[in-house]
C-alpha cells in the first residue's frame, strides 16, 4: 500500500500560479478553485473519517485499561480527564488465567504449522503447475482455482464426520489441516503464477549444470521466490490467527485458540469486559504487529486473496 | 511492484500479459510431478472437494442420515423459519454491504489521492482489516452498549439529540406529601391555589435522584416578596440523611432546581412562564395575577435514552455497520492501485477542456475505474455470504435470531439442533451461489493458461 499510496499523494500537483493550458499539464481554473475552497472541506472530512475509524479501537484499549468499577460508572472517554485511574490489572488477571495463556499457545501451535506447511506444500504444487509438464496440467490448475472460491461452511459437517472417525476431531493436528487444506487454492494460485514469471534462461541454465528438478526446485525457484512467499505466509497467517469458526467447530477445551477461549465469554457480556477487552487485544496485538510491519506483503496478499 | 504483487493483483485488477510458452525445462518425468503434486491434491481432494461431494449427497438424506429424503432438506429452506429469516438478512447483506463498502472506499481512495497524509489516512482504515472479527466483535458490542454512557455510540447519538432537543432535568420529580402542588394530567403538576402579585409561592417537590441533579444547581432560597410581582423556590425539598425536613420549607442544604420551567396557567393559556435560578428561584409578572402555576411534564420526561443498536430492528444494520468499518479500507486499498492506472493525461484532457473536477469524477474516473469496482464489489459479496463471526459475537442472546445469516443457520442446525440434513442443504445453497463467480475465475484464466 505504501508504495501506491506514496505515490498517489504526489501527483497532484499544488495550486500555484495559473498554468498556461498549452504549456503541458495543467489544471484549469476551476480546477484550481474547487481545489482552494474544497481543500479545507476535504481535509475535513477526511480527519474526521479518520476518527470514526479510530476511536473504536481506541474504545476498546481504553477499556482493557480501566478497573471494572470504573467501566460500568462511566464511558471510557471519561478517562481523558483522570488518566492516573488507568491500570493494568485486567492484563495482569487475564494473564494470570491459565486458559487463557494456554489458549494463546494453541493459537500458536495452530498458527505456524498452518502457514509452514502452505508454504511448503503450495511452492511444490505451484513449481509443477509453472514447470513441469504432464498430462492435462492446466486442467488441474484450473480446478484448483475453481476451488478458492469454496465457503469453509461446505466442509464443516463432513469435516467434522471425518476427523470423528479418524480420531482427530478435536486435535490441533485436524485443525491445521483444515487449514492448510482451505489455504492451499490461495497459495497454488500465487506461486504458480510467480513461478511462471521466472525467466526460463535461469532454469535452463541449471539443468544444464545438471540439476534435478528437486534441486532446481530448492536452489533456483525457491530463493527467487521471497516475496511471494512473504506474502502468502502473512496473508496465511493473519488468516489462520484471526479464525474463530474452524477452531469453534473442530476444537475442545484444551485445544482451543484464543478466538474461541474468547467467544466463550461474550455470552456473558456486560458483566466480563475486563476479560473481554484486554483479551481481545492481546489477541489483535501480533496480527497488528504484523500489519505495520510487513504492510506491503499485506495489502498483496489481501489483494490477490481476498476471494477466499 | 514485485511479481508477487503484479500476479497478485491481476487477480483482482489487470490480467498480466500471458506468459510464454513454459515447456518443461528438464523433460519432466512424470513420477516426479506427480511427487511434487501429491501432497496439496490429496489435502485439497479429502478437505475440499470431497466435503463438497458428501454435503450435496448427505442433503438428499434425513436427520439420522439413513433414509433418502429427496428434496425436502432444500424444502425446509423456504419454509424453516430460521432459515427464511436468515435468508432475508443474507439478502439485506449482500444488497446494502458490498455497495457501500465501495462507494466508501472509492470517496476515500479519490479524496486521500491530493492529501498529503493520505496515505496515514488509508493506514487507519485499513487496518481492521488485520484483526479478527472476533475482536471487531468485541469492539463493536463496547460501541454499541445500549447505556449512553457505556456505548460511545449513543453517548454520540443521545449528545446530538439532545443538542435539538429539550432536555429534561428532573425525571422523576413528584409532590411529596400535603404539597401545594397536584398532578395536572400527562406528567405535569400545577398549584392547588391561584397565585396573586405581592406574594411568594412554594413549589417543592421529591424523588430527583442526588445524582441525577443538574450540576449548576445550587442551595434553594426562600423566596422574598417583591410588589407587583410574584416570586416563589422549587426546590428539592428533601434533605438527604438528615430526616424530612420542614415540609414545604427550605431547608438548608436542599438544593433549587436550577433551570426549572415554570408556567402561570388561566383559564387554559399560558399568560406568563419563567426559568428557575440555580438557587430555585423564579419571578412572574404582574400579569400571572390569579393564575395557577403549573410545571409542564417537560421537565419531568425520562431522558432520552438513546437507540437500541442490537435490539430486534436495528441489529442488522449495526453488524452490517461493523462490516464496513472492517472492509472498506480493502475497497479504498484496491480502487486506488486501479485509480493509479488511471493515465494522469486523461484527466488532464479534460481539465484543459474545462471540465470541473466532479465532471472528471462522474465522466471519466468512475467508467475507467468501473472494471475495479466491479471486481471490489462480487469480491465483498462472496465474502459477505460468509459472514458469520461478526453476527456471531456482536448480536446478543436475545436478538441473534433477527440477526441470523445464512452460515450461522448452518452452524447452528448443523452443529447445536443436530440437523446435519438440513445443514448441507444449506451448505450446498451457499456454494451455488459462488459457483458463477468461480465459473468466471476459471474462465479467465484458462485464456491466460492455455496455449
Amino acid at each position: 500500500m505504501t508504495a501506491e499510496a506514496g505515490r498517489l499523494g504526489r501527483t497532484a500537483p499544488e495550486p500555484a500560479r495559473r498554468p498556461d493550458p498549452a504549456a503541458g499539464p495543467g489544471r484549469s481554473l476551476g480546477a484550481r478553485l474547487t481545489a482552494a475552497v474544497g481543500g479545507g472541506v476535504v481535509r475535513t472530512v477526511l480527519i474526521v473519517v479518520a476518527l470514526f475509524w479510530l476511536v473504536p479501537t481506541v474504545g476498546l484499549l481504553v477499556s482493557s485499561l480501566r478497573a471494572p468499577a470504573d467501566m460500568s460508572a462511566s464511558g471510557w472517554w471519561t478517562v481523558f480527564g483522570e488518566p492516573s485511574r488507568l491500570t493494568f490489572d485486567s492484563y495482569r488477571n487475564l494473564l494470570d488465567n491459565p486458559d487463557i495463556t494456554d489458549s494463546l499457545v494453541n493459537t500458536v501451535l495452530i498458527t505456524v504449522p498452518a502457514t509452514v506447511l502452505v508454504v511448503v506444500i503450495g511452492s511444490l504444487a505451484g513449481y509443477a503447475f509453472a514447470w513441469m509438464e504432464f498430462p492435462g496440467r492446466d486442467w488441474w490448475f484450473l480446478i484448483v482455482v475453481g476451488l478458492l472460491v469454496v465457503p469453509v461452511q461446505v466442509a464443516l459437517i463432513p469435516i467434522a464426520e471425518l476427523f470423528g472417525t479418524l480420531g482427530l476431531f478435536g486435535t490441533v493436528f485436524g485443525v491445521v489441516l483444515f487449514h492448510v487444506g482451505f489455504g492451499l487454492p490461495f497459495a497454488v494460485f500465487l506461486l504458480r503464477n510467480f513461478f511462471a514469471e521466472i525467466p526460463r534462461e535461469l532454469l535452463e541454465a541449471a539443468r544444464l549444470d545438471g540439476a534435478g528438478e528437486l534441486r532446481l526446485f530448492a536452489r533456483v525457484v525457491m530463493p527467487l521466490a521471497g516475496p511471494a512467499v512473504a506474502s502468502l505466509g502473512i496473508f496465511q497467517f493473519l488468516w489462520v490467527w484471526n479464525d474463530m469458526l474452524v477452531a469453534l467447530v473442530f476444537t475442545k477445551a484444551g485445544t482451543q485458540p484464543i478466538t474461541v477461549a474468547l467467544q466463550t465469554q461474550v455470552r456473558q457480556f456486560g458483566n466480563n469486559v475486563d476479560v473481554l477487552a484486554p483479551g481481545a487485544f492481546i489477541s489483535m496485538v501480533i496480527p497488528l504487529v504484523v500489519f505495520f510491519a510487513f504492510q506491503r506483503q499485506f495489502v498483496t496478499g489481501v489483494m490477490a486473496g481476498a476471494v477466499k | 511492484m514485485a511479481p508477487a504483487a503484479a500476479g497478485g493483483v491481476a487477480k483482482t485488477v489487470a490480467p498480466p500479459p500471458a506468459p510464454r510458452t513454459r515447456k518443461s525445462v528438464t523433460g519432466t518425468r512424470r513420477t516426479a510431478a506427480a511427487l511434487f503434486l501429491l501432497p496439496a491434491l490429496v489435502l485439497l481432494g479429502a478437505l475440499v472437494v470431497y466435503p463438497i461431494g458428501y454435503s450435496v449427497v448427505r442433503s438428499l438424506y434425513d436427520r439420522s442420515g439413513d433414509s433418502f429424503a429427496g428434496v425436502d432438506n432444500y424444502r425446509a429452506l423456504f419454509t424453516d423459519d430460521g432459515i427464511r429469516t436468515a435468508l432475508r438478512n443474507n439478502v439485506v447483506w449482500v444488497v446494502f454491504a458490498p455497495t457501500i463498502a465501495t462507494a466508501l472506499g472509492l470517496v476515500f481512495a479519490v479524496l486521500t489521492e491530493r492529501i498529503r497524509w493520505g496515505t496515514a489516512f488509508k493506514l487507519i482504515v485499513f487496518m481492521p482489516m488485520a484483526i479478527s472479527m472476533l475482536a471487531a466483535g468485541i469492539i463493536f458490542r463496547l460501541v454499541y452498549d445500549q447505556d449512553p454512557d457505556k456505548g460511545v455510540a449513543n453517548a454520540v447519538w443521545v449528545g446530538v439529540h439532545d443538542t435539538f432537543a429539550e432536555s429534561s432535568a428532573f425525571p422523576r420529580a413528584h409532590p411529596g406529601r400535603d404539597s401545594p402542588l397536584r398532578p395536572a394530567g400527562g406528567g405535569a403538576f400545577v398549584t392547588r391555589a391561584a397565585v396573586h402579585s405581592g406574594e411568594t409561592v412554594v413549589l417543592p417537590l421529591v424523588g430527583v435522584a442526588p445524582d441525577r441533579m443538574p450540576d449548576s444547581a445550587r442551595n434553594a432560597v426562600p423566596p422574598t416578596p417583591e410588589p407587583g410581582k410574584i416570586t416563589g423556590t422549587t426546590w428539592q425539598d428533601f434533605t438527604r440523611g438528615k430526616g424530612v425536613g420542614t415540609l414545604a420549607g427550605v431547608d438548608p442544604g436542599e438544593l433549587g432546581y436550577a433551570g426549572m420551567r415554570i408556567e402561570a396557567v388561566r383559564d387554559g393559556t399560558v399568560v406568563a412562564s419563567a426559568k428557575a435560578a440555580p438557587d430555585g428561584t423564579f419571578t412572574l409578572p404582574a400579569a400571572a395575577d390569579g393564575a395557577h402555576l403549573r410545571l409542564p411534564a417537560s421537565n419531568f420526561k425520562e431522558p432520552y435514552n438513546g437507540l437500541d443498536w442490537l435490539g430486534p430492528s436495528l441489529v442488522t444494520p449495526a453488524i452490517i455497520g461493523a462490516y464496513i468499518w472492517m472492509w472498506a479500507g480493502f475497497a479504498m486499498v484496491l480502487i486506488a492501485a486501479g485509480l493509479a492506472g488511471i493515465p494522469r493525461d486523461l484527466l488532464e484532457a479534460a481539465r484543459v477542456d474545462g471540465a470541473d473536477e466532479w465532471q472528471v469524477f462522474r465522466r471519466i474516473t468512475v467508467p475507467l475505474l468501473a472494471p475495479v469496482l466491479g471486481v471490489v464489489t462480487v469480491t465483498l459479496m462472496i465474502n459477505v455470504l460468509k459472514v458469520f463471526d461478526l453476527v456471531f459475537i456482536i448480536a446478543p442472546g436475545s436478538s441473534q435470531d433477527d440477526a441470523d445469516v445464512l452460515a450461522l443457520e448452518l452452524y447452528r442446525k448443523g452443529f447445536s439442533e443436530d440437523e446435519p440434513g438440513i445443514a448441507s442443504a444449506i451448505a450446498v445453497f451457499l456454494l451455488l451461489l459462488v459457483i458463477p463467480v468461480m465459473w468466471f475465475n476459471i474462465r479467465r484464466l484458462r485464456r491466460e493458461v492455455r496455449r
